[in-house]
């Protein structure tokens, strides 16, 4: 089995977790999907599917919505393969899939086409380019809504443009820690980026996973966007790890790394809120080597495989939050001994 | 938490966006997200679902009270998208490119693309400006009884639209 892009840590992922960049597209003279009849839906899928090459060893696997279980679907969510709302109206949606799930292809969602691509750690070269190519493919293939002006034409006016929106999650423990998130994102903001917590409400993130990606898309080319993005994830995690440096002078980083391990290892029953800030501190640890038991891309892939929709997966039924607690936990202790 | 939106259903989406220093969250369920046309896996919308479409397109919307102009792909007049809070479909963006442009250059502080161009869909363009502009030409034509023209223009057009469906 072709082994899956979050299964790997790469650059910096002491700091940066995952990359993705994604691309909006549409198709001249059909309506935006939220006006679209099941008629004009079946003819998008139908374009998309065609234009993709259907067998061979690097052929997509062609998903209808439809066809998966809710928690299939979710745990796609979690594996950021697809958005939330993607699985709300499975009817006329569809989904294209690498073998090693790095690039996926939406068909149905905001816009007609969502082309994706993701990356462990801090690649956004590497996840650009990929679903570059993937979009001059389709570019050849299809007639994609482009107006001199306005570039592609999308649904939401805020992806106008480039249609592009490039991210990367970032593990910022000891910036939460200093609470001085909220400071970043102020400052982020102005410079045409946005920042959020990926788990959890608030400004505060259950295990200081947060995402930071470009607002801008029209008036900047994509090489811009992503050099600015490369530019401010540079400083964030300098910052990062200056605070972990502070931090690694106070018994308490060590005290907490230990025993955040130590409850990981033993516990019966975790909840996702526990596991995520426990994993949080451990994954610190590995980071800065403090831990050398465990490395990041058995953690990377431990956070994917403990999320609600993913237990229920591999157990292959519904299972309640009491259960998931418990299998959550004996998955943990197995992964960690 | 219940929706911020319906408050019927338990919020599966979380939308924070900061605003020059004050940030404002958007607690939404999966209905309301979609209909909202709320993206959270891709994050960075820009707005605050109180008053984001107003702004973006009502205030437009009242300076032009006669609606007759509509979409030729998907029917709709301004008024309607303006209601909707979305344009229909693409060509909704060239037909009502003037009154759209004030929100769009709020949102993104700019108004001309300088991406990556696509190569076919840029000569789509460039082909529907043409035709467009040969159809009205003939129309003219036809209009002041100059038929001489008119079968090589007749013939510009049908070459243009075959080359399309190809
Ligand atoms: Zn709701
Ligand atoms: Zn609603
Ligand atoms: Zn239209």
């Amino acid at each position: 089995m072709t082994a899956k892009w979050y299964q790997q840590s790469g650059t910096d992922g002491d700091v940066v977790v995952s990359t993705r960049v994604r691309f909006a597209r549409n198709l001249n003279h059909l309506p935006f999907p939220a006006g679209m009849t099941a008629e004009q839906r079946e003819e998008v899928i139908g374009q998309i599917f065609e234009a993709f090459p259907q067998d061979g060893s690097g052929a997509f696997q062609c998903i209808r919505m439809t066809e998966l279980s809710e928690w299939d679907a979710l745990s796609m969510v979690e594996r950021h393969l697809i958005s939330p709302n993607f699985t709300a109206h499975p009817e006329g949606e569809a989904l294209l899939l690498s073998p090693d799930e790095s690039v996926s292809v939406m068909i149905g969602e905001e816009d007609h086409v969502r082309i994706q691509a993701m990356h462990a750690g801090l690649a956004l070269d590497e996840a650009f380019t990929a679903a570059n190519c993937w979009d001059d493919f389709l570019d050849a293939r299809l007639h994609f809504a482009f107006d001199d002006r306005l570039g592609y034409l999308t649904q939401c006016p805020t992806n106008l443009g480039t249609g592009m929106r490039a991210s990367v999650m970032l593990h910022l423990p000891a910036l939460q820690e200093k609470g001085v998130i909220q400071q970043l994102a102020n400052t982020v903001s102005k410079l045409g980026l946005t920042i959020r917590g990926m788990y959890g409400e608030g400004s505060r993130s259950e295990g200081a996973m947060y995402q930071l990606s470009n607002q801008v898309t029209l008036g900047i080319t994509e090489q811009e966007a992503i050099e600015n993005l490369k530019s401010i994830v540079g400083q964030i995690v300098k910052e990062e790890r200056g605070y972990r440096e502070q931090l690694r002078e106070t018994p308490a980083l060590e005290d907490r790394v230990y025993r955040s391990l130590g409850i990981l290892q033993n516990a019966r029953l975790l909840s996702g809120k526990e596991f995520m800030s426990l994993i949080s501190h451990v994954r610190m640890g590995a980071a800065m080597n403090i831990l050398t038991s465990v490395d990041l891309n058995g953690i990377s892939h431990l956070m994917v495989d403990a999320q609600p929709a993913a237990l229920m997966q591999q157990a292959g039924c519904e299972l309640d939050p009491a259960e998931r607690d418990k299998r959550r936990a004996a998955l943990v202790r197995e992964r960690l001994q | 938490m219940n929706c911020d939106h319906c408050g019927k259903y338990p919020a599966t989406t979380h939308i924070t966006k900061t605003v020059n220093g004050k940030t404002t969250q958007w607690n939404l369920c999966a209905h309301c997200a979609a209909e909202q046309g709320v993206n959270t896996a891709f994050g960075g919308l820009g707005f605050d679902l109180n008053d984001f479409w107003g702004s973006l397109f009502l205030e437009p919307a009242k300076r032009a009270p006669e609606d007759t102009v509509r979409c030729e792909d998907c029917g709709r007049s301004f008024k309607e998208i303006a209601e909707m809070g979305r344009p229909g479909c693409p060509t909704c963006y060239r037909t009502f490119y003037d009154r759209l442009l004030p929100s769009i250059q709020r949102i993104h502080g700019k108004t001309q693309h300088t991406g990556k161009v696509a190569e076919k869909a840029d000569e789509t363009v460039k082909k529907e400006h043409e035709l467009k502009a040969l159809r009205e030409q003939l129309a003219a034509h036809i209009a002041n009884q100059e038929y001489e023209q008119c079968a090589a223009l007749r013939d510009r057009i049908r070459e243009l639209e075959e080359g399309d469906a190809k």
